[in-house]
Formats: structure tokens, C-alpha cells, sequence
């Protein structure tokens, strides 16, 4: 065993106060330093924060960014997301694995550079694009790509490559990032000016009960995409028994095709930080934790500096704003690539040094959460509603929006549209307007909450985009009149195989069979009975999966099968003397006819 | 824990379940059997095989974890819930490597038994032929992961009766596996033919070595009366 590996590692742990809970920090420390979690260092790390071997490999293995292999110093992570691959990323992949030398999951020769592929980043709106360690490369091309790596091949750290200028404050020093912002709508609630301070001092002049009362008069929805009543949360956390309470900010924005977030944590961190101070009162927390993907990981510093003001005002840490026996404190956890941790149980398994698997429910996080804590875990576009709630009154949030679904709703659209970005509209909001105002109107397709969402067609654009209708988290992917929509269906269900955490059976296994059916169909070996066999597998995982990703999973092919099916209709080919398509006459043949040195009496062609 | 009795109906029939129990151990109680796989007496619900799916009020549960509460109305044996257990069940034979007829687990299996016991003959689904591995470096356990169903039973068996953590699962997905605690095998750890780790796999992914055929085909337990006979024989 090396002494400076141990030294090391002895360090990154203490700095973790050798807190088993704190695993993620832990590992994704010594990933950076070392390139990888390697069996020796799993040993060490678990020494330090007694646990065992095992349990450190279940973390690093669950975790795209985590690996026991080693890697190059720098990491380039291609998004193949559907968006990208509309926008050219297969001439970006080709180039960059020509100019490498390597090809996808592989590093080059000399061990510096490892180029891989990853799904959606959070960046659609500038597709394709790419991460390089935590640096942003957006709209990438395969001469810029060129460019990159002949300066990465000279040394050039990812942070000083030139990829362009950003706007507002993706130009500050702590990020410095060429991410563009692209808020093309600005809406009444979370993009309008606020005035800051003033939520969280009408919220401290309330008792916690009547801040409760107020988000629940406002009828404010969770805007992750389930939907749960804001204020009825609140509710249960604060009246569950437990000592320690706990708020927790889901920043894990993975669906593909959603960016809103990127947006919010970039401009409009005052706002998510006072919301999440305002929850603290309202349900008697006293820590706050803002679970971050880790694509988002360049956007870290800037926010750890945003929160030391706020100590430095007071508007965190003890006695907040002079009140006393109100202290609140919030931190931020890094994510390290996995979409699963989107789902607030699997977050909360995250955030306390676990692999993101889901937990069981119940007891629901209100009950029993972040370290079997009450917890209330919110979107983070729900928080910011909290803070102008409380700035401007319930009645004001009630009167935008559409009946029982009270305040705007912010929408990341890309994919086939002229302006990609970020729109708040209010609720109520028709596809038909949104799709004038992006610039797509001859869309043929819209697939409304991203692909755990649903697929809809022209005759369904009057649809409304609210709580009684489309629901959604906010990922809008248009699809043009030439596009292969099934090719997108098969793209997402291989998504979905990729993310599945395999704790249950249903989504595990079925996202695969599901998949290869659609394959099988794809290449033109399809039967009719194969849509009824993708009906009742589809429909059977969503009914029996153990959380929200298995329960939606099958919905791209399901609603697909539902609003396009003259598409895969016109794929079935007629079955020809009783044979089932899949079976290849020719190929099984193949061999018998090689080795007698003739064709087939029977089958002649 | 409260003794307030609270009262359910499986399929239309009350029965009693003691406040704080979960519809599984409530109906096990009753000799009402609802089929599992994961789930084992004495362990924490695991609640991954999904093979316990009820209906519950309408809707999809699993009755290892879903706690039972006064007035529920659950729905067991229908034929719905038996098609989606047979589907989960078929899932699990394709997504590994079974070969009941060779297995010494053949008989005493559970996964076998509950495909008998829902009349499943041949799967449905396409073999998935995945490629696992096996470890016979322990002296007295061995290891074949082709049979694993990943029902999570050794993790917690090691981790909170034989307080060891000999076993936990490391990748995600299709690639999920149970690990063991060493930087390789399990003859490096401290596993010992006692631990109740050793005693509890549903399948024949973790084995005793040298008594597999102690018993004869033909006169293991589920050769004798289908899986859930004993409590069905208390109703």
C-alpha cells in the first residue's frame, strides 16, 4: 500500500469528520484525485468511516462519474441524449473519437484523456454538447471539437479552453462558464424582479402554522411532476414526531430535455435559498440540504460563495434576522451522475452516503427521511414559488394560472423549434401557443414531461399544459415532421435500461424485454400480436415497479402505441407460410447449404 | 407494539391483523397465501421481487411492506395479479440462468416452487443470457450468481442477524450483483457455514457445499406439497 495514497485518503475522510454518511463526498474526492475508487482506497475509506469494503464499492459502482478503473486526468463525457443526437452529436462523437484515437469507454494511450458517452446533461437548448470534467462544452461542432482536443492534448486545462462566452452569471468569475442562460419568457413568478428579503421577513413576522396555511391557500403543487400539494407536505413533516428536521432542495433536474434548473440555481439562487430558509421555519428544520446533479458540478463554487454571503448577512447560520431560537443551515450535496436520484426517496439515500436506490414506502420522507429524520424534500422551482408566496400573498399566486393549478409553470423547450430555452408561462398554457411562440409550429410531435411523460400528436395540440391535463416537470422535446419517432421511443428505453437501479424485478428485467421488442420491430422482424405483447409488458411494469421510474418507464412506447400507431402498423411485414418474421429461413439455412455446396430444394431464394 | 386489532379483507374475507403488521404477515397468520419470493420471516421486507403485488384499495402494493390498516380492501388471487406475478416470475427465469432439472437446489427452491405453484411450464419472455460468474473459493460456500435473483435476503441476513455485511449489491441496473466484502472472493471474508446468511438464498445462488444431494429429488420439500401449503393448512 502506498503511504501518500493513505495519507491522502486519511485526509479527504477527516475533512468529512469520517462520517460513513458522507460517503459521496468521500468518494467523488478521492475520484478527482486519483482518477478512480480503487479497491485500496475502498479500504481505506472504509477503516476511516468503519464500514466495510463492500459498502463502499455498493456507492462507487451506482454512480456514473464513480469508477473502480482507473481513468484519464480528464474526462470527456459526450451527451448522446435524443436532442443531441437531432442536432448532430454523432459528427461531434466521430470526431472526437478520430482526433483521440479511441473509441467511446475507452482512454488513450498515454492514460490522460477518457472519452465516454452520458446522457442528457441539462443542456438541450445548446445541443450537442459535452462535459469535460466539470466544464461545460456547449454547441459543439466537429471542428470545435478538433480545436479541444488539440489543446487538451498540449496540457491545456478544461477550465482555460475557449468554448465560447456565456451570459449573465455564467460570466462570473466562479463559474466562467459558455452555458447561455436562454430565458426567452419571463413569466410573473419565479423570472419577475423580486424583492429580495422580503418572503422570508414576512414569513418570520408569521407563526410556522400560518406560513404553512399560506402556501396551502396559494394551492401551490409540487412542480417535480408528481404534484402533491405543497403545503399539506409542510403539514406532515412538521407534525411527524422526530427531533431533527429536515428540508431538502431536489436540484437532480435528469430528466431528459429538462434545463430549468441549471437556470434557477444560476440566476436565481437568492430566491432558492430564502424559499428554503422560509421551509426551515414553517416546518422546524434547522439544516437544509440542495442535492445538486453532479452535470452541474461547475456551478458549485459560485453557489458555496452565494451561501457565505447569506451567512455573512444573517440570513443563515443562528437567530436568522434577529429572531431568536431560529437557526438554519443549508449545504450543498453533490450528485455524481444518476438519474434515479431524481425520485426524493433515492435522493435521500444519496444524500446519506448510500447507493440511490429508492427506499421503501411507507413510511413516506415526511415520516421517516434524511437520516429516518422527518424531511420535506421540494423541486426547486416549487421553493422559489415559496419565496414569492410569501413576498406578494396567496391571493396574488391563486390569480395566475388556471383553475386548481395556481402560478406559472417554467418549461425547458428544445429539440425541433426555432428558440430553444427556458418559458414561464402561466398554467393554462396550450401547445398549439407554445409551439407559435418557439418557433415549430409544423411539429408532428411533442413529448410532454419528457419521455417518463407522454408523446402526443397534432390532434391532442389544444391540450393544456396544467395539473388537470399535461402534467409536467417541465421537459418539452419537440420532434419534426421528418424525425423517427420511434427511433426517439427506442433511444429513451435505452435510457431508461441504462438508469433502471435494478432493485426490483419489473423494471430490472422488463425495461430490457421491452426494449428488445421494440428492436425486434425496429428491424422489421415485428408481428402484429408483438404490440399487443409491448401493451400488457408496458403496462405490467408501471403497475408492479416499486417506484416512479419503473411506473413511467414504459410510457414512451406506451404512448406511442396510443397516439402513433399507424407508425409501427406500417413496420409489420405480412407473415409469409405461416413462419414467424423473426425467423430468418435463409440464415438458419446458411450453413447446411455452405457445407453440401448447393441452395435449398424447398427454399430456393 | 399496540395489540389493536385491526380488521381487512383479502378478497372479500375479514380477517384480523394485529396494528402495525404488514398485509403479509396478517395474512400468513390468517393461512391466506400470497406469493413471494424476496420476503423471509425474520428479515427486513425487501420488497424487490414484486411477486407479492396486491391490490390494495385499488391500488398496486407490495403486502411485505404495505402496512395493514383497519378497513382495507385487498385483492390477491385474481386472475390480473396472478398474470402479473407469472410475468415477474418468467422475468427472473430469463434474466438469469436457470436450469431446474441440474440444479441441486432443484425441489427445495422457492423460485421453481412459486413457477409450479402459478402453472408456468416454459417462459414467455426471451432468454436474456447474461453473463455471471461463480466463486467456489470459500471452503464450505459456493457461490453461482447465474441463479441469483437478487432478492437481497443474504445482504440483510449478514448485515443484521450475523452482523458481518459479508454480502451487498454493487452496480445498477442489469448489472446489479451481489458483492462480497473483500477485494475479490468470498473465501477472503469471514463467512461461516453457521451464519443464517448461508441459510436463507430462495434459490440456488448460495449453497452449502457437499450436502446438495443429501436428499433425493423426488422427496424435498416442495416435491412433497406446493409452496404456501403450510399456511395455507392453517385456515
Amino acid at each position: 500500500m502506498s503511504d501518500s495514497l493513505q495519507k491522502k485518503i486519511q485526509e479527504i475522510c477527516q475533512s468529512s469528520n469520517n462520517d460513513r454518511a458522507r460517503m459521496m463526498d468521500i468518494v467523488q474526492s478521492v475520484q478527482k484525485e486519483f482518477g478512480c475508487v480503487s479497491s485500496e482506497a475502498m479500504n481505506l475509506i472504509a477503516k476511516a468511516t468503519k464500514s466495510h469494503h463492500v459498502e463502499v464499492e455498493s456507492v462507487v459502482s451506482f454512480y456514473s462519474f464513480l469508477s473502480k478503473e482507473q481513468k484519464g486526468k480528464t474526462v470527456i463525457r459526450l451527451c448522446n441524449d435524443t436532442v443531441d443526437r437531432m442536432k448532430g452529436c454523432q459528427e461531434v462523437a466521430k470526431a472526437l473519437s478520430s482526433e483521440l484515437g479511441v473509441k467511446f469507454g475507452e482512454t488513450t494511450s498515454d492514460g490522460k484523456i477518457t472519452l465516454e458517452y452520458t446522457p442528457c446533461i441539462g443542456m438541450c437548448d445548446q445541443a450537442p454538447a459535452a462535459l469535460i470534467n466539470d466544464v461545460v462544452a456547449p454547441n459543439l461542432t466537429a471542428e470545435k471539437v478538433k480545436e479541444i482536443v488539440k489543446n487538451l492534448k498540449k496540457g491545456v486545462d478544461p477550465s482555460k479552453l475557449s468554448l465560447g462566452k456565456g451570459d449573465g452569471n455564467n460570466t462570473d468569475s466562479l463559474i466562467g462558464a459558455a452555458v447561455r442562460n436562454n430565458v426567452l419568457k419571463v413569466g410573473d413568478v419565479i423570472f419577475a424582479d423580486n424583492d429580495s428579503g422580503k418572503g422570508l421577513e414576512n414569513a418570520l413576522a408569521l407563526k410556522p402554522e400560518e406560513v404553512i396555511d399560506m402556501i396551502k391557500v396559494a394551492k401551490l403543487r409540487g412542480r417535480g411532476g408528481a404534484g402533491f400539494p405543497t403545503g399539506l407536505k409542510w403539514q406532515f413533516t412538521r407534525s411527524a414526531r422526530g427531533e431533527q428536521k429536515f428540508v431538502i432542495c431536489n436540484a437532480d433536474e435528469g430528466e431528459p430535455g429538462t434545463f430549468k434548473d441549471r437556470v434557477l440555481l444560476t440566476e436565481k439562487f437568492d430566491l432558492l435559498f430564502e424559499g428554503m430558509t422560509i421551509a426551515g421555519y414553517a416546518i422546524g428544520a434547522s439544516t437544509g440540504i440542495i442535492y445538486v446533479r453532479g452535470e452541474y458540478a461547475y456551478l458549485l463554487k459560485f453557489l458555496k460563495s452565494k451561501l457565505k454571503e447569506r451567512y455573512d448577512q444573517r440570513l443563515l447560520g443562528k437567530n436568522i434576522k434577529g429572531k431568536s431560537g431560529f437557526n438554519f443551515d443549508i449545504r450543498i450535496q453533490m450528485g455524481s451522475g444518476a438519474y434515479i436520484c431524481g425520485e426524493e426517496s433515492a435522493l435521500i439515500s444519496s444524500c446519506e452516503g448510500l447507493r440511490g436506490d429508492p427506499k421503501t414506502r411507507p413510511p413516506f420522507p415526511a415520516q421517516r427521511g434524511y437520516l429516518a429524520s422527518p424531511t420535506s424534500v421540494n423541486n426547486v422551482e416549487t421553493i422559489c414559488s415559496v419565496t414569492r408566496i410569501l413576498e406578494k400573498g396567496s391571493d396574488w399566486f391563486l390569480s395566475i394560472g388556471s383553475t386548481n393549478s395556481s402560478g406559472t409553470k417554467i418549461l425547458s423547450i428544445s429539440g425541433y423549434c426555432k428558440r430553444p430555452g427556458v418559458y414561464e408561462y402561466p398554467f393554462g398554457i396550450s401547445i398549439t401557443d407554445l409551439l407559435n411562440d418557439v418557433g415549430a409550429e409544423d411539429a408532428k410531435a411533442v413529448l410532454v414531461g419528457g419521455p417518463s411523460g407522454q408523446f402526443i400528436g397534432k390532434n391532442e395540440f389544444s391540450r393544456i399544459i396544467c395539473y388537470n391535463d399535461l402534467g409536467t416537470g417541465g421537459s418539452i422535446v419537440i420532434f419534426g415532421p421528418k424525425c423517427d419517432l420511434l427511433k426517439a421511443v427506442d433511444e429513451y428505453m435505452e435510457f431508461f435500461v441504462e438508469e433502471s437501479c435494478g432493485y426490483c424485478t419489473p423494471c430490472r428485467a422488463g425495461n430490457i424485454l421491452l426494449k428488445k421488442k421494440l428492436e425486434e420491430i425496429l428491424e422489421g422482424n415485428g408481428e402484429s400480436a408483438d404490440l399487443d405483447y409491448l401493451q400488457s409488458l408496458g403496462e405490467g411494469i408501471k403497475k408492479t415497479s416499486r417506484c416512479g421510474l419503473g411506473q413511467t418507464s414504459p410510457n414512451p412506447i406506451l404512448t406511442t402505441l396510443k397516439n402513433f400507431k399507424p407508425l409501427y402498423e406500417a413496420l409489420m411485414k405480412p407473415q409469409e407460410k405461416g413462419m414467424q418474421p423473426t425467423f430468418d429461413i435463409r440464415a438458419a439455412l446458411g450453413d447446411a447449404e455452405k457445407a453440401q455446396m448447393r441452395k435449398s430444394v424447398l427454399y430456393k431464394n | 407494539m399496540s395489540e389493536k386489532t385491526v380488521i381487512i379483507k383479502i378478497d372479500g374475507i375479514e380477517i384480523k391483523a394485529k396494528a402495525g403488521q404488514t398485509i403479509m404477515q396478517a395474512a400468513d397468520e390468517a393461512g391466506v397465501y400470497i406469493p413471494r419470493l424476496c420476503y423471509l420471516k425474520d428479515l427486513t421486507p425487501h420488497g424487490s421481487c414484486r411477486v407479492c403485488t396486491v391490490k390494495v384499495n385499488g391500488r398496486y402494493q407490495t403486502a411485505c411492506t404495505e402496512p395493514a390498516v383497519d378497513g382495507m380492501e385487498v385483492e390477491n388471487k385474481t386472475q390480473e395479479l396472478e398474470g402479473l406475478r407469472r410475468d415477474i416470475i418468467d422475468m427472473l427465469f430469463v434474466e438469469g440462468n436457470h436450469f431446474c432439472m441440474f440444479c441441486e437446489k432443484s425441489g427445495n427452491c422457492d423460485l421453481q416452487a412459486e413457477a409450479y405453484r402459478l402453472g408456468i411450464c416454459a417462459p414467455k419472455f426471451p432468454y436474456l443470457f447474461p453473463d455471471r460468474d461463480i466463486d467456489g473459493t470459500h471452503p464450505d460456500i459456493f457461490i453461482d450468481r447465474n441463479r441469483c435473483i437478487l432478492c437481497g435476503r443474504c445482504v440483510n441476513a449478514s448485515r443484521d442477524v450475523d452482523g458481518k455485511t459479508v454480502f451487498e449489491f454493487v452496480g445498477r441496473g442489469s448489472e446489479k450483483k451481489v458483492a462480497v466484502n473483500a477485494d475479490a472472493k468470498l473465501g477472503d471474508t469471514n463467512m461461516a457455514l453457521t451464519d443464517k446468511a448461508a441459510d436463507v438464498c430462495p434459490v440456488g445462488a448460495i449453497i452449502k457445499k457437499r450436502i446438495g444431494f443429501a436428499i433425493p429429488v423426488g422427496k424435498r420439500t416442495y416435491d412433497q406439497k406446493p409452496i404456501g401449503s403450510e399456511i395455507e393448512s392453517k385456515s
